[in-house]
């Protein structure tokens, strides 16, 4: 297959005596979709938050695009092309859904204080492209009728998108969605489904973390699993239903 | 709003403009001392605006902001007085004084920014007293700020030999020095005003906006919420600054005593009484906050003689109990503010709700 | 070495009242999340009221051991409704505000009650009744006098007796939990209000107390005195971790110690070129020093020991 985007190298970290990552080992291809999963508290958020500069791993650590990746801090993750979603969708509620994609655009555009302030050519050309994209987005996961609503008046499906949308304006090379599908019904399961399909076909390689198992052996081109802070498997869905050790996992052996 | 009041028609627009122009003539009338009210009256409003970037638009609670005012006000004390014997030239005083008030900035703000917001308050408070107390120390073993007392014969703002100070002709009309000071401060209000319109609805104004409703997923989407902030506060400082630079040569003397916690919670209260982060409830708020003191001044103590036949309790004291009382019903029946933003007021009652 | 004890003993009896008075300030913090600039005026009203009440009986012909405590009293009795009131018609209704709308408010009700204070007792310094014994001890070459003694005894067993409250009582447990999560204190039966009243009058008491201390102390009052006390007690308050008890006693005992060893020995340090009226930057200087390393302050954020 092609080459490796993300390679996670023994990561781990500890929360006092509790160990929620136990030196985790996996890599993420590009232009795949890679889902992580494993039961309540097996450390798939806390992987994630290590990713997106979140938290500093206390051992081992990420190589992204073939260079290490020091993000101690999330704007350096999403300078570098991680975005993110959150489990417990994170907008900025008083804002309008499309000024929540346009404030995505932040990290790819430059018109700085004197710019706005003199109101130059160069700024107004930029903000009318970061408003235009926007809208593009907006159009992308269909939500752009809303565009003019404050986030939080949005439905909650429609947050959900909203959020994958301000993922997207930052440009990333790996989209990273927290549960995505909790609490959807089966409709809009199969609509977000259809929407990361397209993600991925329009060349964005997408990790997954997320509780519908169906949902993920359907949609991953592979899969790992986490139990306890270490990684269980790594491999094809078909491999990964069938294995044993996963099944204890989840049933709780 | 009815439409001819709207700031953007050209009718608005020309009717505050005639407003603008009358009012200095309107006000001395009365004397004087009423432009001097209006002076100080547009100076709050520069000041208040300065301040809205950092507490309005960025969220940071600055109860310290009078000391970059102070930090501009000694500067052209110094650099333009016979303390020193230095007469500097307008143009080289202002941006210094902008400058060091935005380095002061800078330096108070880059160690402290990443501070939870109420702890913000408190260091910047700290940081406005130990101004404050060098300005009032700071006259021995070397002789700097002349002390508690005060640097006097400040020069007057002047551009070439036309000085802002005293009476001059124009067209037959007699302006005088409080007037002239008022349309340089009109200018400089609508410069910021400008600034601060701009600024809002740009790619630093969401920025800030993103900062305030979520500082973690705003990192998440490539913020460096650190900068930013201290971009608001640099800016904030600057505006401080030149202000007080303004004051300083309008006043022609600057003391310690101008530059104490009151005046920095004074154009906070200017700010957050208007409409935190809502320019025209911002300046509403100035304007109000400046002049009512003013206004209690002249009307307590003849209120009192009117009614009572003598003064029954110092009309000093009353006037500040009835400022105290005034900012407490405001806050008590308009919690936004008087004057607030349309998203602000509803965000509001949805979660009193 | 004896201006070392001498002024660490000042320090120590200085630190005692900051440390009452941010206590005040912490709680109400810990509670409800909000800096009560009007703290200072209510520990300023106590002086003036133990004033009033204490030499006016003296002038009556009461004695000391009397008017004394019926001086006492009446400030704290007077605090304790004052604090009950000022939470109840300012502070209640602003709930479900905007964060700074209640900072306004107390700014609001601080310029109030500085003004109505003036009116009633006058623009004039006032005497404080001598109401402990003026008796001086000398040790190691350090003075110090009954009242300190007092002053630093009293403090520690008022805190002592706090401490107690908070931890032992039925009403110290709905403290905490409202301090953690106001919603889910409610939700287990906690009387909210009630838990924010009673944070509000045991911290009026708290600071009638020092007022009048303060008052014993220097011998003098005024109506500005609550400003700067109150400003520096709040200095106190978050150089120890704000919301938390402990933190809030050390930070007022540790902050007039650095204060009075800073005054002491400023002139030396600076070879005289700062002299020891540069007392007041040092508790700003140490808060920014101290949050720049420990941003939560010294004891913040340890969860348990918020109240």
């Amino acid at each position: 297959m092609s080459e490796v985007l993300l390679q996670a190298d023994a990561v781990a970290k500890h929360f006092g005596g509790v160990r929620a990552l136990r030196d985790v080992t996996l890599s993420i291809r590009r232009g795949e979709i890679y889902g992580l999963i494993g039961p309540n508290g097996a450390g798939k958020t806390t992987f994630f938050n290590c990713l997106t500069g979140l938290y500093v791993p206390d051992g081992g650590g990420f190589t992204f695009c073939g260079a290490p990746l020091v993000a101690d801090a999330p704007q350096k993750a999403a300078a570098r092309g991680i975005a993110r979603t959150f489990q417990n969708i994170r907008l900025f509620g008083n804002m309008s859904a499309l000024e929540n994609v346009m404030v995505g655009r932040h990290v790819r555009t430059r018109a700085g204080v004197f710019g706005a302030m003199l109101r130059t050519a160069a700024t107004r050309a930029e903000e009318a492209a970061i408003r235009q994209r926007a809208m593009e987005l907006l159009h992308y996961v269909d939500i752009a009728e809303r565009a003019d609503d404050l986030a939080k008046n949005l439905s909650y499906g429609d947050q959900r998108r909203l959020e994958i949308a301000r993922a997207l304006a930052t440009e990333p090379q790996l989209l990273c969605l927290d549960e995505p599908a909790a609490g959807m019904n089966a409709t809009e399961t199969a609509e977000l489904r259809e929407l990361i399909a397209g993600i991925r076909a329009d060349g964005t390689t997408v990790l997954l973390i997320e509780h519908d198992v169906k949902l993920v052996m359907g949609l991953c081109d592979r899969v790992a699993v986490l139990d306890y802070g270490a990684l269980v498997i790594e491999d094809v869905p078909a491999v990964v239903q069938k294995d044993q050790r996963v099944i204890e996992a989840y049933l709780g052996a | 709003m009815k439409n001819w009041l709207n700031p953007r028609s050209t009718a608005g627009i020309a009717l505050i403009s005639v407003a603008l122009v009358a009012l200095p003539f309107v006000a001395a009338s009365g004397g004087q001392a009423w432009v001097r009210i209006l002076d100080f009256a547009i100076l709050y409003v520069f000041l208040a605006l300065g301040l809205n970037i950092v507490v309005g638009f960025a969220g940071l609670l600055d109860l310290g902001y009078i000391a970059f005012y102070a930090v501009g006000a000694y500067a052209w004390a110094l650099l333009a007085s016979p303390h020193f014997g230095l007469h500097w030239p307008v143009w080289a005083i202002l941006p210094i004084g902008a400058g060091l008030a935005c380095v002061a900035g800078v330096l108070l703000g880059s160690p402290t920014l990443k501070l939870r917001g109420d702890y913000l308050a408190i260091v910047t408070l700290g940081f406005g007293e130990i101004v404050r107390i060098f300005m009032n120390n700071l006259n021995a073993p070397v002789n700097i700020t002349n002390g508690p007392q005060g640097i006097t014969l400040i020069d007057p703002v002047a551009f070439g030999a036309f000085r802002l100070s005293g009476n001059s002709q124009f067209f037959g009309l007699t302006l005088s020095g409080p007037q002239k000071y008022y349309f340089l401060l009109v200018a400089l209000a609508i410069v910021v005003i400008v600034i601060n319109l701009r600024l809002q609805h740009s790619r630093i104004g969401r920025a800030w906006q993103a900062i305030r409703e979520d500082e973690i997923a705003a990192k998440a989407v490539g913020i460096d919420t650190r900068n930013i902030k201290l971009l608001a506060f640099a800016m904030g400082a600057s505006f401080g600054g030149i202000a007080g630079g303004i004051f300083a040569a309008m006043q022609g003397f600057v003391s310690p005593e101008s530059f104490s916690l009151i005046e920095s919670v004074m154009v906070l209260a200017m700010v957050v009484l208007g409409g935190m982060g809502h320019i025209p409830g911002v300046i509403l708020g100035a304007v109000l906050l400046s002049i009512l003191p003013e206004a209690l001044r002249y009307g307590v103590g003849p209120l009192q003689t009117a009614l009572f036949g003598k003064q029954l309790v110092d009309p000093e004291s009353l006037r500040m109990l009835v400022f105290g009382l005034a900012l407490v019903l405001v806050m008590r029946f308009r919690p936004a503010g008087l004057w607030p933003s349309p998203e602000r007021r509803r965000e509001l009652q949805e979660t009193a709700r | 070495m004896d201006i070392f004890l001498q002024q660490l003993i000042n320090g120590l009896v200085q630190g005692s009242i900051y440390a009452l008075v941010a206590l005040g300030y912490t709680m109400v913090y810990g509670i409800m999340g909000l800096i009560n600039f009007a703290h200072g005026e209510v520990v300023m009203i106590g002086t003036l009221l133990a004033i009033s009440v204490a030499g006016g009986l003296l002038q009556a012909g009461w004695p000391v051991a009397l008017a004394g405590p019926a001086g006492l009293a009446a400030a704290v009795l007077g605090c304790m409704a004052l604090g009950w009131g000022l939470e109840r018609v300012a502070y209640r209704p602003l709930r479900n505000a905007p964060r700074l709308t209640p900072l306004i408010t107390a700014i609001g009700m601080s310029i109030v009650l500085q003004n109505l204070a003036m009116m009633v007792w006058g623009r004039n310094y006032l005497g404080f009744p001598a109401l402990l014994p003026k008796a001086g001890f000398e040790v190691a070459g350090a003075h110090f006098t009954a009242v300190q003694v007092v002053i630093v005894v009293v403090s520690a067993a008022t805190m002592a007796g706090l401490l107690a409250l908070v931890y032992r009582t039925k009403l110290g447990m709905a403290m905490r939990a409202t301090a953690q999560s106001p919603a889910v204190a409610r939700l287990m039966g906690v009387d909210v209000d009630r838990v924010i009243a009673a944070a509000f009058v045991i911290g009026s008491a708290l600071g009638a107390l020092a007022g009048v201390m303060v008052g014993s102390y220097y011998e003098i009052a005024h109506y500005q005195m609550g400003f700067m006390l109150g400003l520096k007690a709040f200095t106190a308050a978050v150089l120890g971790g704000i919301g938390n008890l402990g933190g809030a006693m050390a930070g007022g005992v540790l902050l007039g110690i650095i204060e009075a060893l800073g005054a002491g020995y400023i002139g030396d340090l600076t070879g005289g070129f700062l002299g020891s009226h540069y007392q007041d930057i040092f508790a700003f200087v140490v808060l920014i020093g101290v949050l720049m390393f420990k941003p939560s302050g010294l004891f913040g954020e340890k969860t348990g020991e918020r109240a």
